[in-house]
């Protein structure tokens, strides 16, 4: 019989593979925590391990819908929310590291019915295909343009350096963008 | 004069007086299975129709959305042909218990199957006339003299009657009817219009529920735990390892299959790395820097696609030969969201919601895996993240159905970043290989050219789980590839995979099914064992056939110094090529020129233009793309900066979807062109998220894309979502080397393989 070179998987993948959140370390205490988080304006109590990335309470405890699990690693976006005013990636964000902060997610910034005017450029130009991703560009925009409502097309795509689409809709999204930033500067200007 | 124009102008027409606007071939269709049987017959009215008391239209398709437009263009159909608005019509994809089985979605088939004379675009023209007919018996008028608007119905006399109150909820006990006729596109009011998606508000204000969103009661999560290398085999699986994790409630071993299931997403995860598998490694792999090398010394299965038997001979008599060879890289469909899916296994029966292309298949795979029978078993389909075809969405829902028929609950299962990347079916890496003979008045007079493609595995289909990872780990092989000699070709010329370059006369016993005039012809493909596994990705085969045909049609118009527009059109005879072709030079105001005297040795940034076209998998759909780029002869670095596209569709349903389509796949292609590439090591694939396996994120210059529109009268509809894409890195590769003067054969165009083409180009032009 051939010399079977029996390996742990850990082994062969190295640990760095094996941390999906790498700042997070694996400390399985098994304990369930009361935490309670301020979410799209309203108050929500969650009782989970503390570890938990905030993308799965957001989806599976709270059943909201804008943040998605792309990669869990903060490499695409797709995960995106508000939190205390910057863009954040809520795959590698511990629930229990959000404290008091009001986290805001896509559906918590409009809604079909009364869009946010970021929201709204997007559904005027039409600029997404599967939309999966629309967390990441859609809040990391507006958080960017909020702060820097002067900036001009480079300094928004550097803002987008970590936000992946794999539709490539990114022309109409640039489009969408660029409209929303020249409506903030009407109306800066106009108040 | 008829009555049906005056109504045409009040209303939405006549009811029956329409045209076929062409006359239309056979579309590409699934064919139908005899030993798959679905509860739905295709060939009943019912099937795909149902008008309900309130007047919504339901329709039900086999084709459905993952983000290319499908939906909204299907709503439009049903809306056109019924005469109702959009808002009327309530369409229903994918559901093995209500749809018929249209097997996947893909290849460009939806259009042609569903918007020209068959399928649901019949099925929407049976209805329109049987309800034309029940109106005319209800008020007693000719049927030419109905006119109708949104769905009420009105005669000369003035009455009215509403579809609801003619067939409302009531069953129409109707074969599709061959005969009915498709309202013409001269009378179109909802096709052929610039509709914007109809899940943008949802999609946009974070409502829009994708798979990765769904629950069900009682639903507990999953993952997997997959070999670390291709191969690899359970030798084994310690769950004293996990045994005193929190909310744990099964380790699922099956063969290689290794996964758990724990009460909440994150115990799974923790499971999942927690748990110690010891592996048996699987076989060392070839080395990626002479992996071209490796795949055309395999056994291979040859194709010939056209054989004119005499290409020797007259390659030797030609007064110029000019030969390349080309190389395209293993590339991923990469979807942003890592697949999931959701399946609920009872004893007596199993439902399965998945983002799966192949709801039928998947279906007939998940009743194979669980051993029910296949009529016990029903996938839904629910949108997933965009595919581009076939990504993890398949594997993770036969994977959920295993773990969740283990423990006798709904289980999520959702793969992490490296289950989605390092296990799917990639995009084939190919080599190609061209020879061709130029006479001295500058005309292709032979053209030889011989291709090898990697594969393995490939859509599992109906019976094939081992295609694809989950039913390889449970212990089916992948279909199997037979090594042996080529059979003379016979036939109708096949070009599905865009083998043969547009300029072959493709003459099979004296039929030229090809596009061209070249008639000394070969084309030989091996399809050679892949060492991991392969599949359908956006223009499969397609991009990367386009791009070696392209490219060296492109050094042969610089060989024979001629502009390469003009040196293409006297190439070819299918008039829809030429058509593209013409159109996107005048659009781009091509300038005649010759591209092969650039003068080596300049420094800084330098700009160019090329060209290239296809008619793609032959038939279905037309595209000639410009590129205008930049390449900095010093870093290597290649910037495109505008894209002008000439695209024949046929009949366009939806403007606004085309155009998002075409743009998408222009800026797809570029980022295939320009970084996209599978890396491994000895033993196992190393593209295993973003960081390992480049895409263009959002921070680039994005080109600017013109999109113009060729539409010839009396034509069916072809596909529109890859013809762009597929000719991207073929113009981007020409206009490279139109900016430089230097050739690079390999993909993707890094900075460093720039820069080494040139440096031979300045070799080259020293020793000579």
């Amino acid at each position: 019989m051939e010399s079977h070179i029996s390996r742990k998987t850990s082994e062969m993948w190295g640990t760095q593979d094996w941390l999906m959140f790498p700042q997070l370390g694996i400390e399985v205490r098994g304990h369930v925590m009361k935490i309670r988080l301020k979410v799209n304006g309203g108050e929500q109590d969650v009782e989970v391990d503390p570890q938990t990335p905030l993308l799965f309470v957001l989806n599976d405890e709270l059943g909201l819908r804008g943040p998605r699990f792309g990669c869990g690693l903060a490499q695409c976006g797709a995960c995106t929310v508000m939190l205390r005013g910057q863009a954040v990636r809520s795959c590698v964000t511990p629930v229990s590291s959000v404290g008091q902060a009001e986290i805001t997610t896509l559906e918590g910034l409009g809604t079909a019915e009364k869009p946010h005017p970021i929201q709204q450029a997007f559904i005027e130009e039409g600029a997404a295909q599967c939309g999966f991703c629309l967390s990441g560009v859609i809040l990391t925009a507006k958080v960017f343009l909020d702060a820097n409502p002067e900036a001009n097309d480079q300094e928004i795509r550097g803002a987008l350096k970590g936000i992946l689409c794999r539709c490539f809709a990114h022309a109409r999204m640039l489009r969408a963008i660029r409209k929303y930033a020249e409506a903030k500067r009407h109306d800066s200007v106009a108040s | 004069m008829t009555p049906s124009r005056r109504d045409f102008l009040k209303g939405c027409g006549a009811l029956m007086v329409s045209f076929n606007a062409a006359p239309m071939t056979t579309a590409l269709g699934q064919r139908r299975s005899r030993n798959r049987p679905s509860s739905i017959d295709a060939d009943k009215l019912d099937s795909w129709l149902a008008i309900g008391a309130d007047g919504v239209v339901t329709a039900y398709t086999g084709k459905c959305e993952f983000g290319q437009g499908i939906f909204t263009a299907q709503t439009q159909l049903i809306a056109e042909e019924l005469c109702v608005s959009i808002t009327r019509v309530k369409l229903i994809e994918c559901d093995t218990a209500v749809t018929p089985d249209q097997g996947t979605t893909s290849g460009s088939q939806s259009t042609p199957t569903n918007f020209n004379v068959e399928n649901l675009a019949l099925a929407a023209a049976t209805a329109r006339e049987a309800l034309a007919g029940l109106a005319a018996r209800r008020l007693g008028e000719e049927i030419d003299h109905l006119s109708v608007e949104d769905g009420v119905i009105q005669g000369r006399s003035g009455r009215k009657i509403r579809y609801e109150d003619l067939i409302g909820s009531k069953h129409f006990d109707l074969p599709l009817n061959p005969a009915a006729k498709r309202r013409s596109r001269a009378q179109w009011r909802v096709l052929g219009k610039p509709v914007l998606s109809l899940d943008r508000a949802a999609l946009m204000t974070g409502q829009f529920e994708f798979l990765h969103h769904f629950h069900v009661d009682g639903m507990v999560h999953g993952r997997v735990v997959r070999p670390p290398e291709m191969g690899a085999t359970v030798a084994h699986v310690d769950e004293q390892s996990v045994h005193d994790l929190p909310g744990l409630m099964k380790v699922v071993v099956r063969k290689d299959f290794v996964g758990v299931v724990a009460q909440t997403q994150y115990q799974a995860v923790v499971a999942a790395r927690k748990l110690v598998v010891r592996w048996n490694p699987g076989p060392s792999l070839p080395a990626q820097k002479t992996f071209f090398e490796h795949l055309q010394g395999q056994p291979a299965h040859d194709v010939l696609s056209v054989d004119s038997r005499d290409v020797e001979a007259q390659l030797a008599a030609a007064g110029t030969l000019v030969q390349a060879r080309y190389t395209y890289p293993y590339q991923m469909h990469g979807s942003v969201g890592a697949s999931c899916a959701v399946a609920d296994v009872k004893a007596d029966g199993a439902t399965v919601w998945s983002a799966t292309q192949s709801a039928y298949p998947t279906r007939s795979i998940v009743a194979e895996l669980l051993s029910l029978p296949v009529d016990r078993v029903r996938v839904i389909y629910k949108r997933g993240s965009g595919c581009y075809g076939l990504n993890g969405a398949d594997a993770v829902s036969f994977d959920a159905a295993v773990l969740s028929q283990a423990v006798g609950k709904p289980v999520r299962l959702q793969f992490s970043r490296r289950d989605e990347m390092m296990w799917e079916n990639l995009g084939s890496a190919c080599v190609v290989e061209h020879r061709a003979g130029i006479t001295p008045d500058g005309r292709i007079v032979a053209w030889d050219r011989e291709g090898w493609v990697a594969s393995l595995g490939n859509r599992p289909g109906y019976d094939q789980p081992g295609n694809v990872i989950s039913g390889m780990l449970a212990g089916y092989t992948p279909e199997p590839l037979e090594p042996g000699p080529a059979k003379p070709p016979a036939g109708k010329l096949r070009n599905q995979s865009n083998i043969v370059p547009s300029y072959f006369a493709g003459c099979i016993g004296g039929a030229c099914g090809g596009g061209g005039t070249v008639r000394s012809e070969r084309a030989l493909t091996h399809t050679v064992r892949s060492p991991f596994f392969t599949g359908p990705l956006r223009s499969p085969l397609r991009i990367q056939n386009t791009f070696a045909n392209e490219c060296f049609m492109d050094e042969l118009c610089a060989h024979a110094k001629a502009d390469p527009v003009a040196f293409r059109l006297k190439h070819l005879r299918d008039s829809r090529t030429i058509g593209v072709l013409k159109a996107a030079a005048e659009a781009s105001k091509w300038r005649a020129r010759v591209a092969s005297t650039r003068p080596a040795g300049r420094a800084g940034v330098v700009s160019g233009r090329g060209i290239a076209c296809v008619a793609y998998e032959g038939e279905n759909g037309y595209a000639a793309l410009v590129a205008d780029v930049t390449v900095d002869l010093d870093t290597g670095l290649v910037q495109p900066k505008g894209f002008i596209v000439a695209l024949d569709c046929g009949p366009i349903s939806n403007p606004d979807g085309l155009r998002n389509q075409v743009e998408g796949g222009i800026l797809q292609g570029m980022s295939r062109a320009l970084v996209e590439e599978v890396t491994w090591d000895d033993r196992r694939i190393m593209s295993v998220d973003w960081e390992s396996y480049r895409s263009l994120h959002l921070d680039y210059e994005i080109p600017a894309i013109e999109s113009v529109f060729v539409t010839p009268e009396g034509v069916p509809a072809t596909g529109a979502g890859e013809t762009a894409i597929t000719v991207t890195p073929a113009a981007i590769g020409n206009a490279i080397f139109d900016a430089t003067g230097a050739r690079v054969r390999e993909l993707p165009f890094t900075p460093e393989r720039v820069k080494a083409a040139l440096s031979r180009m300045k070799e080259a032009a020293l020793s000579s």
